[in-house]
């Protein structure tokens, strides 16, 4: 079995408290005068790297791996809605070709749903392979038993070798019970996705809820499945022909037996949505009341933008959770983005990044939000927006 | 009815940053909490128990440390708690972590209704709710957002789709994730606290689970590994701006730029 192994004869005293000061998790700890690793051990193996030889990483002789040869294609799940296809399935196939051209797989599509040929039919301008069909009428509306039931139906048919699929609720909430149900891994909210020679999709994402990217890897396990949100990747053009087969799938109907009822499907009331906006204006710890938003939203206003946040003041009530910018947030792509009195923990760049341009204001040279901007002032929102605020109202000849 | 609540402790910051010399992970500060989403999973849980007479318990995997939440929600009105807590945890991705829990449920004897905060701070994945379900073959619904009627046979829920709310009807057992806003979570109590002080916290570990496959848990249940962790990359090309003109020359620069 791969574990850590301590060797203790190697560890004093001394030792023993660095190697408890070194993990970044109080997963190494001491019972009886003895070093341990406790439950809250994450792997991150530093323990390894830094302890001179105190803990070894100690790798299983006979690992037992899948044949990687058996699996094969890039499937993407197909999130639609009232017929239209979420844009994040689409910018999905584009990754998904580019992934799947390194390897020589197929690009793979997984539609399931009550009444979907038409979406079929969309979908062949996309550059898809093959389309996989489950269209029956118990599958009318998302009960993630009878969608698991038929995703499983899928993965023992056709074997592929990647998942890909839209972190939107309903992809959350799907993937997870197909992962657990294949007992294979499943990398939430990926931003970097590039695939190995021998099929390893290697995935990244920020961790540990910091300033961390983490390079993740499935590598014993088909398939190996990820979520993506939105905005992170590029959807490909739609072409006028067609091509790619259609494959309707035949599924045993006893099995869509989940006793979840909806009552009733209810369109939310059209929101201010973030993730649309042209021009963002994000705000962070750096405001010190609420009432201060006041001042942001002048500016926003002047600048044809949207006001939005990070994390904290979302914690603390002053601004609606869906203006959140963020891994937990929205992923947003603005032509323009102000982030005022934002550090810039990746959990919110993460959601940024993609920003034509960026323009970082805060009062600490080292927040790392300025690795992230095309344009920096080290300074204080409470006197760097009255300024702006001024100069774009006398540009304008405003004089109020 | 048997309630379970599975909550986690969480780094009090989330300043965590690696050491570009040495690769070792900083922190500032070593304080912890409880997951902040958990609160409302937490709540979710006392306002089911005004309308249906419920017990309460949590369900929590982690260091001995991780006690110190179990012991904060007793003091916000939680009935009973298991800590999951072994060697053989370690190194748990989420599946090895969501198997381990699923069984600790399982242990924890007939439970009606599981309920999970979103997510979790320091993960962030949402995933755990869901992987348990499959393992414990019962339906789940995520992201509820309101919960309209309890009766001792089903819950019916408002599930926030996104673009959409569905009301569904779920039947127990089942798990169900909930929003952040769905209550306002209460504060703990000191007379909770001081009532609760001596209450036992049942410590399980592999031994006390049902299956003992060691192949489920921690690192060898684990599909995926870290392969490496590293800072993201920097942006060289910035024009920064600093002093008392930083403002204006900025604005100048935008405008000729034709950004603004």
């Amino acid at each position: 079995m791969a574990q850590l192994v301590i060797n203790h004869d190697k560890i004093n005293h001394k030792k023993m408290m660095e190697l408890i000061e070194l993990c970044p998790f109080n997963a190494i700890e001491e019972k009886d005068g003895l070093t341990y690793i406790n439950s809250g051990c994450k792997m991150c193996k530093l323990c390894v790297k830094n302890g001179n030889g105190a803990i070894e990483f100690v790798e299983e002789e006979n690992i037992t791996s899948v044949n990687k040869k058996l699996w094969n294609g890039i499937t993407v799940y197909i999130d639609h809605f009232h017929g239209v296809i979420n844009p994040v399935s689409l910018e999905l196939i584009g990754k998904a070709k580019e992934l799947a051209e390194v390897i020589s797989h197929p690009v793979q599509a997984i539609l399931i749903g009550s009444g979907v040929e038409k979406i079929a039919e969309e979908l062949q301008h996309y550059g898809v392979d093959e389309i996989h069909v489950y269209d029956y009428k118990e599958l009318e509306h998302f009960k993630v038993q009878n969608y698991t039931e038929v995703f499983a139906d899928y993965i023992n048919k056709i074997k592929p070798s990647s998942i890909l699929v839209g972190a939107t609720t309903l992809g959350r909430s799907l993937a997870p019970r197909v992962a657990a149900r294949f007992r294979t891994g499943l990398t939430a909210d990926c931003t970097i996705l590039k695939i190995k020679p021998n099929t390893d999709l290697v995935q990244i994402r920020p961790a540990f809820g910091g300033n961390i990217m983490a390079q993740i890897v499935t590598e014993r396990h088909r398939p190996q499945m990820c979520t993506v949100r939105a905005k992170i990747f590029d959807a490909p053009e739609r072409t006028k022909e067609k091509r790619g087969k259609v494959t309707n799938h035949e599924v045993d109907v006893k099995k869509l037996n989940s006793k979840i009822q909806v009552l009733d499907i209810v369109k939310k009331d059209a929101e201010v949505s973030i993730a649309d906006a042209d021009v963002i204006v994000a705000i962070g710890r750096g405001i010190k009341k609420e009432e201060d938003i006041a001042m942001v939203q002048e500016f926003a206003d002047l600048v044809g933008g949207k006001v939005a946040c990070t994390r904290p003041l979302i914690e603390c009530g002053w601004m609606n959770n869906k203006l959140q910018v963020g891994l937990s947030g929205r992923t947003v792509k603005p032509r323009l983005l102000f982030a005022f009195g934002i550090h810039g923990a990746v959990q919110f760049t993460a959601g940024m990044n993609g920003s034509e341009t960026i323009i970082a204001v805060n009062i600490d040279e080292q927040a790392s939000i300025f690795d992230s901007a095309h344009y920096g002032i080290i300074g204080d929102l409470y006197k760097v927006i009255p300024k702006l605020t001024e100069e774009i109202k006398k540009d304008r000849k405003i004089n109020f | 009815m048997k309630i379970a609540v599975c909550i986690k402790q969480v780094p009090g910051g989330t300043n965590v940053q690696v050491d570009p010399v040495t690769g070792v992970l900083l922190r500032d500060g070593v304080d912890s909490k409880i997951n902040p989403y958990d609160l409302y999973a937490l709540e979710s849980a006392f306002q089911i128990k005004k309308q249906i007479d419920s017990e309460i318990g949590v369900l929590s995997m982690g260091p001995p440390q991780a006690k110190a939440v179990i012991r904060e929600s007793f003091s916000m009105g939680v009935d009973t708690g298991v800590l999951l807590s072994d060697r053989k945890f370690a190194g748990a991705d989420v599946l090895a972590t969501s198997y381990a829990l699923a069984q600790g449920l399982k242990a924890m004897g007939d439970i009606d209704l599981i309920i999970c905060g979103k997510q979790t701070t320091d993960g962030d994945t949402a995933q755990v709710g869901p992987e348990m379900a499959e393992y414990l073959s019962i339906p789940h619904i995520s992201n509820v957002s309101k919960i309209l009627e309890v009766t001792s046979e089903n819950l019916t829920v408002e599930a926030d789709m996104g673009e959409t709310i569905e009301i569904q009807t779920i039947g127990y057992p089942c798990l169900i994730t909930v929003e952040k806003g769905i209550y306002t979570p209460r504060l703990p109590s000191y007379k909770n606290k001081l009532d609760t002080a001596t209450r036992g916290i049942k410590v399980l570990t592999f031994d006390d689970l049902d299956d003992k496959d060691e192949k489920k848990y921690g690192l060898n249940g684990s599909p995926t590994q870290v392969e490496r962790i590293f800072n993201p990359p920097k942006n060289p090309d910035k024009e920064m701006f600093l002093g008392d003109e930083a403002a204006i020359e900025l604005f100048g620069k935008l405008k000729i730029r034709k950004i603004i």
